[in-house]
């Protein structure tokens, strides 16, 4: 019996070695019910009380050893067969993608999203308020009375005498002032008009950003270090910033902020004319004048306020000379941002 | 303002600063300088010199060959082919290697084979002109008078006098005290603290003149227009071309020479910041001057002859009869200094700012003197500007004064006083520093500090409250020295608005389908209604007009963001873009029905695309998905089919159930893209934003997934081709009630079979119930009254 089993076991690891072997067939010929393995046990009730053990434990062994075989083919086989799959469905990863389609946003909206999400993270709103504006809120309203020369400095298109295009953001200083008790903290993105034929640095329309602030003990060094804060966070960590006293009617000290060149780091290059230094919005601290005019007390809180061009940032930030491409809308100008 | 450095050092020493130097720190304390130009650094090596002898050149009908001293020792020959040079003459001759003007390169070289060591030099040549060099030749070499005798070798720059540095400054309106030599001397003293000597004019009068009281009367008979009138009266006068120093620094400053009175004028305006005027005293009728409105419809010449018709809001100053000139802005022709005026009266007056601002915009004359004058200027300053000129006029040899000025002073004001509170400048500027600094930066800007108060002298007119004074001192202290800190406030809620943030969402929403934003501009031409073929008697053409446009293109504020769309696809079609989907969150400015109210700013979303993907059902799908994000049912598209923007079988109109539309979209109509230049199919959607958001919703709420499976059942039919989807859509919601989960078109087919316009449909309808598994007989159910709704409401019935 011993010479059986140990037969079958050999003829059995040969034919599961086999690659073309049928597995299966193989299991049910030795192992099934009716299986050759399966008779030889049956025959043991002819075998002695003590040969039965021994033979009964080298059948089982070799039916684990089978067992075995079988499995360890089988993982064999399937790994072949799905290395042959995955062989032929091999493909070119060369060839580009499906072109899905892509919008694409506007550099101005990118630049105002930035600082949105820049001025949102230190708590503030943003207002808005009428582009066709009266006179009251774009200049009187704003320390710059009928006939004041800085009237000059921005050619305002009319609609009648009293209203007017805005020519500045600044009127939804006035507007948030009249509506909100202090603490304010808002900025104020949007459309501005100003009577200047288009070329490739002016434009009859552009967009500013507002800033202000008017609070219990807002002091400059405040405004300066949140300019500082804000020119980081648009132009980079190096990002260095200086104040030039300058004139605002309704600011007072006022100043105009240049950033240190981002391309050259402020030592002087073509793109910031050799000067180092890049001039980028106007600020100031809110007028005496123009808190009261809206009701806030001077005595009591102070403020500042700044406007920045977002065409400006836009340009600086993508190097783009000509400000014509931001309103013509070329789609080979879009893709690219 | 141009400001020489060479007359700034006549108030203060700042010879040992470079100019880069000095540039900065001015910016730096407030006096913005835009750029400063070296003058004379394109001239090297041209010298004065004398022609010794002259001979013909032996092969030109029309050159000359000079022996030429240049102070070399050794005569240097020159050739010339100018005509007006005699032997004994001086003149400027270029020395090799030379520079001139223009980048022209001076080399010793040989005309016509003759060796020329040089050139000699026209006015032209050193970038003069005959107005600052009186008399010289236009087309011949510059000769110079005797008293460069002594000046044989010299550079012709310090012969000349034309080394200089000029500064261009950009002052800011609130500072007309800086549109002078004086006032930036002022500023420039304190910026590097530096000692300031403005020296008051001495005139010495003419011992035997008599009184002007016998010349001249003066009258304000408008004093809210002129707060102070002085004048004086030179007789004797010589006119003739100023001194060459005077010329030298009217020219650097960018001022004309013309002759020594009107010289003086300019003169004395740039230095002082006073506007002044001469009239010729012959010319003046009745020995008298009014100041006072002019008449309505006075008429009046201007110096630079143009016909002006006054009004009574102008000020003029006349004689007893007739206006001599336009108070603050421009002379008149009447009274103009001549080759031939022998008696002048100076004029140095206070006019009102506002009034000569007005006055100079209806005549359309901005003058160097009207841009002072609106500014706002100190009174204070006639009388020392008009000393000035009359000191001038002595030095000059000009004329003789008359004794006695005349001063009509109505409009004397008190000087401006205020407190000093250093911790209060110190808390609002968020610095520290010590209260003797204040009073001494104060003090050396011309401020009188007593007893904790601070007056502001005359000509800082600006000055009005604490904060002004916090300006002064910081600006001199350094803004880039205040050490920057965060706020410390109260803490603010911020963010975005709900309508911010869904405008966002919508945006972001559109950019992911393929959509890129575009920025148009809000004004257009009243024509691009035309264009889009708006009806002539449509409502939407009323629109905000702008009174003063740029031109008719931008000339009204739009009611529609459509043809920006249009105009802006157009473009990328021409420039061979082969396809676009482009999108617009754009306002939109609806006129109320009063004027003086403000009107209506909408916001609108335009999408506009042509190309291969662009098609009715991609940009119907976008907005469906738009809905969806926002959350928005309920919503019917109809065909819309008389707006003649669009293609009127190709258009729909999206409304709420109650009727309420939120726009259209469709193809634009074939002769509406033709208008623009558009020869391919291009669709455009017009919505209106602000209903859209009015009705979105951001609660969401989580509802429990099925757990009864959904039975599906497939319809076909053959209708008409008028036979909307819509409509059968809504039949077949009615008939299946509740159970209805989903219906879903999944087949249109055309074709011969069906016969001639019919269609074939074929339609998903889901079933499902929240509760339990639909049977057999409930779907048939349904599906029966389905059949029987199609057939009986519609006339259509299964396809076989």
């Amino acid at each position: 019996m011993k010479e059986t089993l140990a037969r079958i076991r050999a003829e059995a690891l040969a034919k599961i070695a086999d690659t073309s072997a049928d597995l299966e067939q193989i299991r049910i010929q030795y192992l099934g019910k009716k299986g050759e393995l399966t008779s030889v046990l049956r025959g043991m009730g002819n075998l002695s009380a003590e040969e039965r053990p021994v033979i009964g434990q080298l059948a089982n062994d070799i039916r684990t050893a089978i067992e075995a075989a079988i499995q360890s083919k089988s993982a064999e086989l399937k790994a072949k067969a799905l290395d042959l799959k995955l062989k032929a469905e091999k493909i070119d990863v060369t060839v580009p993608g499906e072109r899905i389609p892509l919008g694409h946003n506007h550099p101005l909206s990118i630049v105002q999203r930035e600082l949105e999400e820049t001025f949102i993270g230190l708590g503030f709103s943003i207002a808005e308020g009428p582009e066709v504006e009266y006179d009251y809120y774009n200049f009187q309203a704003l320390n710059i009375p009928e006939n004041h020369p800085a009237r000059d400095t921005q050619d305002t298109f009319y609609i009648t005498d009293n209203i007017l295009l805005r020519s500045q953001t600044s009127p939804v200083q006035v507007r948030v002032m009249e509506k909100t008790k202090p603490p304010i903290r808002i900025i104020s993105p949007g459309r501005v008009y100003r009577s200047d034929a288009v070329d490739a640095t002016h434009s009859p329309l552009f967009h500013q950003c507002e800033g202000l602030v008017v609070d219990k003990g807002i002091t400059m060094a405040d405004l300066k270090g949140m300019l500082e804060l804000f020119a980081k966070r648009m132009f980079g960590e190096q990002t260095k910033i200086r104040f030039r006293p300058h004139h605002f009617p309704f600011t007072e000290p006022s100043a105009e902020v240049d950033i240190s060149c981002f391309v050259c780091g402020g030592k002087g290059c073509r793109f910031c004319k050799n000067e180092g230094w890049i001039e980028i919005l106007g600020c100031g601290m809110v007028h005496p004048f123009v808190l009261s005019n809206c009701n806030i007390d001077p005595e009591v809180y102070s403020g500042f306020a700044f406007g920045v061009g977002i065409e400006r940032v836009a340009l600086l930030k993508y190097h783009i000379d000509d400000m014509r491409l931001l309103y013509e809308n070329d789609t080979r100008f879009l893709d690219q941002f | 303002m141009n400001l020489s450095l060479n007359w700034l050092s006549d108030f203060v020493n700042v010879s040992d600063i470079d100019a880069k130097a000095y540039c900065d720190r001015m910016t730096d304390t407030g006096s913005k300088v835009e750029s400063f130009e070296l003058l004379g650094e394109d001239i090297q090596n041209v010298v004065v010199a004398r022609v010794i002898s002259m001979e013909r050149h032996p092969d030109s009908d029309h050159m000359w060959i000079c022996q030429v001293d240049a102070g070399l020792g050794e005569p240097v020959q020159i050739v010339t082919g100018a005509q007006n040079v005699t032997a004994g003459a001086l003149v400027p001759a270029a020395i090799p290697v030379a520079h001139l003007p223009g980048d022209v390169t001076i080399k010793a070289g040989k005309l016509r084979g003759v060796e020329s060591n040089g050139m000699l030099c026209s006015i032209g040549e050193l970038n003069l002109t005959v107005h600052d060099m009186p008399g010289a030749a236009e087309n011949g070499i510059l000769l110079l008078d005797e008293s460069f005798a002594d000046k044989i070798g010299m550079d012709i720059r310090d012969a000349l006098q034309l080394k200089d540095t000029v500064v261009e400054f950009e002052i800011t309106s609130n500072r007309p005290d800086c549109l002078s030599v004086i006032g930036l001397a002022r500023e420039t003293a304190v910026s590097f603290d530096r000692p300031l000597t403005v020296k008051e004019p001495v005139v010495r009068e003419s011992a035997k003149s008599d009184s002007i009281d016998k010349y001249l009367s003066v009258a304000i008979d408008a004093p809210d227009l002129c707060r102070r009138y002085c004048a004086r009266v030179v007789k004797n006068v010589k006119i003739a071309p100023s001194p060459l120093w005077m010329r030298m620094r009217l020219r650097a400053c960018g001022v004309r020479p013309i002759n020594n009175i009107v010289d003086i004028t300019n003169y004395v305006m740039l230095e002082y910041g006073q506007p002044m005027h001469a009239f010729d005293y012959a010319q003046l009728e009745g020995q008298a001057i009014h100041v006072r409105r002019a008449g309505a419809g006075e008429p009046f010449k201007s110096l630079d002859d143009q016909d002006h018709i006054l009004d009574t809001s102008m000020l003029v100053i006349a004689d007893g009869k007739k206006p001599c000139c336009l108070a603050g802005v421009m002379g008149g022709a009447n009274s103009e200094i001549t080759e031939s005026t022998k008696t002048v009266v100076f004029e140095s007056a206070n006019f009102d700012g506002a009034s000569v601002r007005i006055t100079a915009k209806k005549n359309g004359m901005r003058t160097e003197s009207s841009g002072r004058f609106e500014k706002g200027l100190d009174p204070e300053n006639c009388m020392p500007a008009l000393e000035r000129a009359c000191e001038l006029v002595e030095l000059l040899g000009a004329g003789e004064i008359v004794r006695g000025p005349i001063d009509v002073y109505p409009g004397k004001k008190a000087p401006v006083s205020l407190p000093l509170n250093a911790d209060a400048i110190n808390r609002f500027l968020g610095v520290d520093l010590p209260e003797s600094y204040m009073q001494d930066v104060l003090r050396k800007l011309q401020f009188k500090v007593e007893n904790g108060i601070v007056t502001a002298p005359s000509f800082r007119s600006d000055i009005g409250c604490m904060n002004d004074l916090a300006e002064e001192v910081i600006r001199i202290y350094g803004y880039n020295k205040i050490e920057s800190s965060s706020f410390k406030a109260e803490a603010t809620q911020g963010g975005y608005t709900e309508k911010q943030r869904y405008a966002i969402k919508t945006e972001d929403a559109l950019l992911g389908m393929g959509l890129s934003h575009i920025h148009t501009f809000s004004f257009i031409s009243p024509k691009q209604y035309d264009r889009i073929r708006m009806p002539a008697d449509s409502e939407q053409r009323k629109s905000v007009v702008i009174s003063n446009p740029l031109g008719e293109d931008t000339s009204i504020m739009r009611t529609t963001a459509v043809p920006s769309m249009l105009e802006v696809l157009a473009r990328n079609f021409n420039m061979n873009n082969s396809e676009a989907s482009l999108f617009e969150m754009a306002t939109v400015y609806i006129p109320a029905a009063d004027s003086r109210d403000l009107p209506a700013e909408n916001k609108v979303l335009t999408i506009g695309m042509y190309g291969e993907k662009a098609g009715f059902p991609r940009l119907k799908g976008i907005l469906e998905n738009l809905l969806k994000i926002s959350r928005i049912s309920d919503i019917a598209f109809a065909a819309c089919t008389d707006d003649p923007v669009f293609h009127p079988g190709r258009c729909a109109s999206i409304s709420t159930r109650d009727g309420k539309s939120l726009g259209r979209f469709g193809q634009i109509h074939p002769l509406t893209a033709a208008n623009f230049g558009l020869p391919v199919p291009v669709y455009v959607a017009d919505i209106d934003f602000d209903g859209l958001f009015e009705l979105s919703g951001s609660t969401i709420l989580y509802k429990s997934l099925p757990k009864y499976p959904a039975s599906a059942r497939d319809f076909a039919f053959v209708c008409d081709e008028d036979l909307e989807v819509g409509t059968i859509d809504e039949v077949i919601a009615r008939a299946g009630g509740k159970l209805i989960e989903d219906i879903h078109l999944f087949d249109i087919y055309r074709g011969p079979q069906l016969g001639e316009g019919k269609k074939s449909i074929a339609i998903r309808v889901t079933l499902r119930a929240p509760d339990h598994t639909l049977t057999v007989e409930e779907t048939d159910k349904i599906t029966k009254k389905i059949l029987g709704d199609l057939e009986h409401k519609l006339n259509i019935s299964i396809r076989n």
